[in-house]
């Protein structure tokens, strides 16, 4: 009734061409961002930003990388964990080397790096594709993690192999290190979240990602059309990358304060993050949010229900919560392949005739 | 003969026919020890609408796919504005203002009507990197400006109606249209059509055929085209190129052809006038 663009007219290309072009989509957008800016800093305790807020706004931006690659190109990758950890590398490598140099352009330099090193191993993705492409990239994710824990030159030659984040600020507030507080940690991961996505947007609604796009689906037509697959694969590579590399920084800076490769960038995270992608939505940018805030915040809110309402023995409650988070993923993809998305937009075609369907 | 008159010619019914566009010279093409192309040459004049037929298997679409440089003869030359075409990547070759369709539909399934036929102009799109990042002035401007010259092929193409549905909801034939809405937009010199009509039914093969005629019409647009409706082509070509077992054993207007002996012993079977 109240959900729908019948009598919201646009006048030029550009208006027809905008991000949320039903005014409901454009207020909710509005609300959030007002909410997310307005309200979380106020209301945020230590304990939300660490176990639930933080790592939702860094592993959004890991998903929205990885969703470019996958869900945009079509280029299968098992790297993320390996391009995550590039960029906890080289931020901690430029934080140490470069102690007058500001966090955000360590951030972005971090980025830079990793953008470097994804166009290296995707230089396979021009001969090779699916599954053969993600071993490669596996092989990727094997190598970088080897190279970290094995290399000393990478760590400072600390004793323990482990990196640490010293205390640096931005605006005068520290934003890693002991001394950051909830609130400028969790604005600092949200600025950044905020211009990735709003990169990613425009980057996919113009012509380099309907060339992606293209390549995707059909690569030998998109090339016929006058796509160089060259260009466009690679593109697809340095910008997940340069996104996936700035949320290693922002994890390994930020949220873990210290970090070893092999524990905190494993295998493990390659799969999270592919998940996250999965589950939200294959070439969305809405589906990344909501598939980071699933697996992120899904496994927490079991807890909170079973160890603190229902006072189960927490080991019990943590064994029970990897199996109940797994069948929900198996239920998921069973009702709604194409994840939570397309669910979100068969609810609001529906939504868009209710309340008279006929 | 045609080629005798080099400075091109009008038709029957008006239009102008200009010179050679592109010329195929001596192409031979093997894939291993199978010769599917054997010393082929034709001419493509500007504006005329050229036919290739031919039995199954006699090398027509390996001939569309040697001029969109999808595949490279192993002899031969392709000339194309009055130069030799070096051995180029199908890429590149878009980029000289060849689009075409294909006979098994290649559009791309995951996005909108919208959005396929914008892919097309991505040759006249040139918003750099960063521009499109930022989405900053001249990115949205010819993002803008490009639409406009989509929305006027799909008002042309009268499908409208399906500009924001994913292509692969749609049937079979609405494909078709947009498929050629997709190469129609580049504003190709040359418009390839590999079978535009196959496995349509009767209205939608008139639907097809005048579109196509009306493509040539008003755009202009030289059309090579591929197809097996005899009717069709005998009605919409200026010249027709005949290929069986990879040789060609007729070329000329369809009139011409349709007397060809070998021709009809070879394709057309039985005359049956």
């Amino acid at each position: 009734m109240i959900y729908r663009e019948a009598g919201d007219f646009k006048t030029t290309y550009a208006a027809d061409n905008q991000t949320f072009p039903i005014k409901g989509d454009r207020f909710a957008y509005y609300v959030v961002l007002a909410f997310a800016l307005g309200v979380m800093p106020f209301i945020i305790t230590d304990y939300w930003a660490n176990a639930i807020v933080i790592p939702f706004l860094i592993y959004t931006i890991a998903a929205l990388g990885l969703n470019i690659l996958i869900g945009y190109c079509g280029q299968l990758s098992l790297g993320t964990g390996g391009f995550m950890a590039v960029g906890a590398y080289s931020s901690f490598k430029l934080m140490t080397s470069f102690p007058e140099l500001s966090i955000v352009f360590v951030v972005i330099l971090a980025g830079l790096c990793t953008a470097a090193v994804g166009v290296a191993f995707g230089l396979p993705s021009l001969r090779i594709k699916g599954f053969y492409l993600a071993v490669a990239t596996l092989a990727a994710q094997f190598f970088l993690i080897w190279l970290f824990t094995r290399t000393g030159w990478f760590f400072n030659y600390s004793p323990t192999g482990m990196i640490t984040a010293p205390t640096r600020t931005v605006f005068g507030y520290p934003v890693t290190g002991p001394r950051a507080s909830a609130v400028s940690m969790y604005l600092f991961c949200l600025a950044f979240l905020i211009a990735v996505a709003w990169l990613a947007r425009n980057l996919t609604r113009g012509t380099l990602g309907r060339k992606w796009m293209a390549i995707r689906d059909m690569d030998i037509a998109a090339e016929i059309i006058g796509v160089n697959p060259l260009t466009a694969k690679l593109s697809a590579f340095a910008v997940s990358s340069f996104f996936v590399g700035i949320a290693g920084a922002l994890l390994f800076t930020v949220y873990l304060g210290a970090a070893e490769a092999g524990e905190a960038f494993g295998i493990d995270k390659s799969f999270l993050v592919l998940f996250m992608v999965i589950i939200g939505g294959l070439g969305s940018i809405l589906g990344s949010f909501l598939g980071a805030f699933f697996l992120i915040v899904g496994p927490v809110l079991l807890k909170l229900l079973l160890v603190d309402n229902l006072r189960w023995p927490s080991d019990v409650a943590a064994h029970l919560e990897i199996m109940i988070i797994g069948a929900l993923i198996i239920i998921f993809l069973v009702l709604e392949p194409h994840g939570l998305t397309a669910l979100w937009r068969t609810i609001k075609e529906k939504l868009r005739l209710w309340p008279f369907p006929h | 003969m045609l080629d005798t008159q080099p400075e091109g010619y009008v038709t029957a019914d008006g239009r102008k026919i200009g010179g050679v566009l592109m010329e195929m010279k001596n192409i031979t093409l093997r894939f291993g020890g199978v010769v599917a192309i054997k010393d082929i040459s034709f001419d493509i004049r500007e504006g005329e609408i050229r036919a290739i037929i031919g039995p199954n298997g006699a090398g027509k679409s390996s001939m569309l796919n040697v001029i969109s440089g999808f595949y490279h003869p192993q002899e031969g030359e392709v000339w194309y504005k009055g130069e030799r075409r070096p051995r180029m990547r199908p890429y590149e070759v878009a980029r000289q203002g060849i689009a075409r369709t294909f006979q098994n539909i290649a559009l791309f399934e995951g996005m909108s009507v919208l959005d396929n036929i914008m892919t097309g102009r991505l040759n006249h799109m040139s918003a750099g990197f960063f521009k499109q990042a930022l989405w900053w002035g001249p990115a949205a401007k010819e993002e803008a400006e490009n639409r406009e010259k989509v929305e006027k092929i799909i008002d042309f193409l009268e499908i409208q109606h399906i500009r924001k549905t994913p292509v692969r909801r749609l049937p079979y034939g609405l494909k078709k249209r947009v498929e050629l809405a997709r190469a129609l937009s580049a504003e190709p010199s040359i418009l390839l059509l590999d079978e535009p009509m196959a496995g349509m039914n009767v209205e939608e093969k008139e639907d097809m055929s005048r579109f196509i005629l009306d493509v040539n019409d008003e755009f202009g647009s030289t059309i090579v085209l591929i197809e097996h409706d005899m009717g069709v082509v005998m009605d919409l070509s200026d010249r027709v190129v005949v290929m069986d077992y990879g040789k060609k054993i007729g070329d000329g207007s369809p009139g011409e052809v349709r007397n060809n002996e070998e021709v009809i012993k070879a394709y057309l079977g039985v005359s049956h006038d």
